[in-house]
């Protein structure tokens, strides 16, 4: 099965609980448990060949650009941490389908944890980085939907949040690291990375992207002091705790670690920070586990500890240690799982997991009762139990290290964390399995089925096994694995087997488990001692660092949004002026070389037209209607500014939104008040003044600027204009840029243009929906209103023009290409046709005769436009290339057929829709109840009104 | 001649920052229109300005710079559809509450206190 398949299977079956559910309980499970064996069966078949050395690998080029790539690849370490995520996710399946409540909602359960399990056999198996950051975080995400699965236990969704704080935080610094790390080693994929270690070691940013990548590993793998979330995510049902938060999701940090091992490890830096934290971690989770009466926090705090352990391994940088720590890794996730299981079955049939409340449960439990001990005994390093095996050769590498200056204080701190470690393993079995037998309990303990039993008997089966038989069971694997990490082929010498002879390590196993138990012995009398120790709360401190940061944020966000858009409008315009002088101060500017033109009468008419409306315009503006003329003058100017400097597309443009502008302000005055309070004081007009003119005069002499100099840089408008003819085929380089060379943006455009109709659209129908709608059309008709609404010369007069500008239009549009016009014109054009018609005859006559909405027009030009450029690829040429040709029908000139001009009705098409249902929107609002379609065009109309009454006359006469 | 044109960018904007400063709908859309018209034009005289040479490959030889022209043609036509959004949004607003003005009431919109647990 190729590996993207087993990283996406989890993906792509995850919706299939969702759906089975209503076959069941047992039809979810089962589905969830096929896809998750097909999975499994998949990455077996690749066993063979790994475990002979073999690399698997799968590429596929995704974002070659950002160096995103979805590259997969398979070797030990992968092959392991794989064969766990999916081997106990079947296990975990079977558990929950009988844990889990009739009452909660499975199916949701199992596509969540098929999602987490997705990400997780993802970030096992990527072997690009990006690729694995992404996987990295829909761990988080997915964990978080787990947590917090009890959506009603306040618990579950804080300690879910608290875990998706942390981890995510982590996650961020992770990506940081692995961009620099990817930027050191030239490559986004590890087993090119992986290969760099004399480059990366060397870098001056080695240590930065070593920070970095260990906040990610480390709060993921709940290590000291992020590990304060493990415990709060143990409010999460059983299954849960028992898969993510002691086999796979807490590994994922220590799996990024031994990933990482051949190129990061090695240095003092590695040393001091990753051997350092996880000692640290080791002891204190330890300690604290043993003080811990809920069983679920018993087990999340020893997590901690033999994460540390794992982790202080790894530190170690030797390559014997990074082999043990694999081994270990192994042997945790089964007997912590099955002690997670075991911790469910409790709290299942007794009904509380308060180790207070608990005792003497041998005998009605019996084989949970075996379970558990075998498990806890492992836990403790008992020998025969694969724990024992790995703790004995962990304390062999700490014997040979030398930390803090002394060869012997490492040896002396560890034995005391198995110490302590020995020590609440005990409790685990003596205070919940042996002493008086209790008959206190909310329900009558008793064994379960063995739907709930099985899963951790297999676990501990393979305890036993292992802790017997290491070598013939886990000896491939733990030498692939160990092989990937160090990233050597020859392997330091180790052996996995139980005796190795009287030993400094036997001792310190000796000690240590002796120890354990007398300490246990005198449980009774410390733990009072430890709960009235003051000692810091982490989920306090937690909660008051997360509300300062809340409390700041709305300060921050509060005091900058006020509400005030005036404010925001003075904070852009003079950030706007800041940036700009900072960029002109800083940057450097042409000489001025070009000369001035000289003024022509045109010149200065246009200026003061343009100068006078402007200022009249401000001085009147509080009179709206006279304000908007003034306004539309301003644009006349602009339009004629454009003829006169070259640009004839641009002033036919600009001449047809002015109008179409106009009458949408002129439909908009008919609702709003005709007059602008004048409300603010003088001191606001002079500081608004202020900055206005301030941004003016600094718009002015950045404009001037540019003038009196030439391009900085050589121009691309160049390319343009020669390839105009050879390649678009046209004459008309500004059209032939907007449907060719640029037509990719245009397509975008007319895309924007045709979502604002729509928004204007709905917006209507929201407001004619709403109480202000139904106020809108029962007000009174006004009485002064023109006698005639629809006057005899104004409906003759835009009849007779309509098809004029239907054939000006479509002329525009034709010769779009090699002359001023094309779509947009022709497209303004054709709306100003019939918007005549709409001004003239009224809107309800107007409507009654369209035909086709103006939606249908929007989407039918943008799909004329799609397919005009999805075209080129049946021609096997990149998405919108345009093609064209010239042809010769009798009695017409040679003409040209360019796809281009296709692409341009789409445009056409889109605007001249979106203009019209713009403005019909609109012209909607102005109906009110009861108004009826006039049938007739116009109010007075001769053929009807006056005709009618001569024609008897003219009957009589003849 | 160029400073007069720039003049007249430099007496549009500030028009249009003026406008928009005001604390009403209708004012505030006419200002958007003139900095609309400020930006248009600036971005033309990007190409710098010259008099007889359109872009038109069969009438001069020496054509002037197509790009800007390009680039303010669809910015005239997608200005059209921003002033229209605008104006639909402060029809609204008036007609809903019969109050056009653009500031927020400081006793509106403001955050709940306390968050979910």
């Amino acid at each position: 099965m190729p590996l993207i398949l087993i990283a996406l299977l989890p993906f792509l079956g995850a919706f299939l609980p969702a759906v089975m559910i209503r076959g069941g309980r047992n039809a979810a499970a089962l589905s969830a448990g096929s896809v998750t064996m097909a999975a499994f069966v998949g990455l077996m078949l690749h066993a063979p060949a790994v475990l002979r050395g073999e690399v698997i690998t799968f590429r596929l080029d995704w974002m070659p650009v950002l160096g995103l790539n979805a590259n997969f690849f398979l070797d030990g370490l992968g092959l392991l941490f794989a064969g766990l995520i999916l081997g106990i996710g079947l296990l975990i399946i079977l558990y929950a389908r009988f844990y889990l409540d009739r009452a909660d909602p499975m199916g949701a359960f199992y596509t969540y944890l098929l999602l987490f399990q997705g990400a997780m056999v993802g970030i096992v198996l990527s072997d690009n980085v990006l690729l694995m950051l992404v996987f990295w975080e829909l761990t988080s995400l997915s964990s978080f939907l787990l947590i917090g699965y009890w959506k009603h236990l306040p618990e579950g969704r804080q300690g879910a949040r608290m875990a998706l704080v942390v981890t995510g935080m982590g996650g961020l610094a992770l990506i940081g690291g692995m961009l620099i790390l990817g930027q050191i080693a030239g490559s986004y994929d590890l087993t090119v990375i992986l290969t760099q270690k004399a480059v990366i070691q060397a870098h001056p940013l080695y240590i930065p992207a070593l920070l970095l990548i260990l906040l990610g590993c480390f709060t993921k793998s709940a290590q000291f002091p992020f590990h304060f979330w493990l415990p709060h995510a143990m409010a999460a049902p059983t299954p849960v705790s028992a898969y993510l938060h002691s086999a796979t999701m807490v590994k994922a940090g220590l799996f990024l670690m031994a990933r990482l091992w051949p190129v990061m490890a090695g240095t003092d830096a590695w040393f001091m920070i990753v051997a350092t934290t996880g000692l640290i971690t080791m002891v204190l989770g330890a300690l604290i586990a043993l003080f811990k009466d809920d069983l679920k926090a018993l087990l999340a705090f020893s997590t901690i500890s033999h994460l540390g352990l794992v982790t202080m391994l790894l530190g170690f940088g030797t390559e014997i240690a990074a082999v043990v720590a694999i081994f270990h890794i192994i042997n945790h996730a089964t007997f912590k799982a099955a002690l997670f299981m075991t911790a469910g079955i409790i709290d299942h049939e007794a009904g509380t997991r308060d180790i207070k409340r608990l005792g003497g449960l041998r005998r009605a439990m019996p084989i949970t009762f075996v379970i558990g001990t075998l498990a806890a005994l492992s836990m403790a390093g008992v020998p025969f139990l694969n724990g024992f095996l790995s703790k004995e050769m962990m304390l062999e590498e700490v014997t040979k290290t030398t930390w803090a200056g002394s060869p012997v204080t490492l040896s002396i701190v560890v034995t005391v964390a198995a110490l302590l470690s020995a020590a609440y393993s005990f409790r685990f079995v003596v205070h919940v399995f042996f002493g008086p037998e209790r008959h206190d309990y909310p329900h009558h303990p008793h064994d379960p089925g063995p739907g709930l039993w099985l899963s951790p008997a297999f676990l501990v089966v393979l305890v036993v096994a292992i802790g017997i038989l290491p070598a013939a069971i886990t000896g491939g694997i733990v030498a692939s694995a160990g092989q990937a990490v160090i990233g050597a082929a020859e392997l330091p010498y180790y052996s996995l087997k139980i005796w190795h002879g009287f030993t400094m390590a036997l001792l310190m196993s000796v000690v240590a488990v002796v120890g354990g138990a007398a300490l246990l012995a005198l449980h009774g009398w410390i733990a009072p001692l430890w709960q009235r120790a003051p000692r810091p709360e982490a989920k306090v401190i937690f909660d008051a660092v997360m509300g300062a940061c809340v409390a700041g944020a709305r300060r921050v966000t509060t005091g900058l949004t006020n509400g005030s858009m005036t404010r925001y409008g003075a904070v852009f315009a003079l950030t706007a002026l800041i940036a700009g002088l900072a960029a002109w101060l800083s940057g450097t500017s042409a000489p001025p070389v070009r000369d001035m033109r000289a003024i022509t009468p045109v010149d200065a008419i246009g200026w003061i037209l343009l100068v006078v409306a402007t200022l009249a315009a401000l001085r009147l503006h509080h009179n709206r209607l006279v304000a908007l003329v003034l306004v539309s003058i301003v644009g006349l100017v602009v339009a004629v500014t454009f003829v006169v400097y070259s640009a004839p597309d641009l002033a036919l443009t600009q001449a047809l939104v002015e109008v179409v502008t106009v009458l949408l302000l002129l439909l908009a005055l008919d609702f709003l008040p005709r007059e602008t309070p004048r409300e603010d004081p003088m001191p606001v007009h002079l500081r608004d003044g202020a900055i206005a003119v301030t941004v003016g005069i600094a718009a002015a002499l950045l404009t001037y600027a540019i003038q009196v100099s030439d391009f900085a840089f050589e121009s691309i408008s160049a390319y343009h204009l020669e390839n105009s003819k050879t390649l678009g085929g046209g004459y008309n380089v500004v059209n032939v840029i907007l449907v060719d060379f640029r037509a990719f943006d245009t397509y975008g455009e007319i895309i924007v243009l045709g979502i604002a109709a729509l928004v204007i659209y709905a917006m209507t129908e929201s407001i004619l929906q709403s109480r202000a709608g139904r106020r809108l059309v029962d007000r009174p008709v006004k009485l002064d209103a023109a006698a005639e609404l629809h006057p005899l010369m104004m409906v003759v007069a835009t009849r007779v023009m309509m098809p004029i500008m239907l054939m000006v239009g479509i002329y525009i549009f034709l010769r779009g290409h090699n002359a001023p016009g094309g779509g947009f014109i022709a497209g303004l054009v054709i709306s100003i046709a019939f918007l005549m018609q709409y001004m003239a005859s009224g809107f309800e006559w107007a409507a009654a005769r369209q035909r086709v909405p103006y939606h249908g027009l929007i989407g039918a030009g943008i799909i004329i436009a799609t397919l005009t450029g999805v075209g080129s690829w049946l021609v096997e040429r990149p998405f919108m290339t345009t093609n064209f040709g010239y042809f010769n029908l009798p009695f017409i000139e040679e003409f040209e057929l360019a796809t281009a001009a296709l692409f341009d009705l789409g445009v056409l098409l889109c605007v001249f829709g979106a203009v019209m249902l713009a403005l019909e929107s609109f012209a909607r609002l102005a109906h009110r109840r009861g108004e009826r379609a006039s049938p007739n065009a116009m109010d007075v109309d001769p053929s009807r009104d006056i005709v009618p009454d001569l024609a008897p006359n003219l009957a009589k006469e003849t | 001649m160029e400073a007069l044109y720039s003049s007249a960018i430099g007496i549009l904007t500030a028009a249009g920052i003026y406008l928009v400063l005001r604390r009403r709908t209708f004012p505030v859309i006419l200002g958007l229109t003139f900095l609309t018209y400020a930006v248009n034009l600036f971005l033309f005289a990007s190409g710098r300005l010259v008099r007889n040479m359109p872009p038109l490959l069969d009438e001069t030889t020496t054509p002037t710079d197509p790009l800007p022209q390009a680039l303010v043609l669809t910015a005239i036509v997608i200005s059209f559809g921003m002033t229209a959004v605008i104006v639909m949004l402060a029809l609204g607003s008036w007609l809903s509450g019969k109050d056009d003005r653009i500031d927020q009431p400081a006793d509106d919109g403001q955050p709940r206190e306390g968050g979910q647990s």
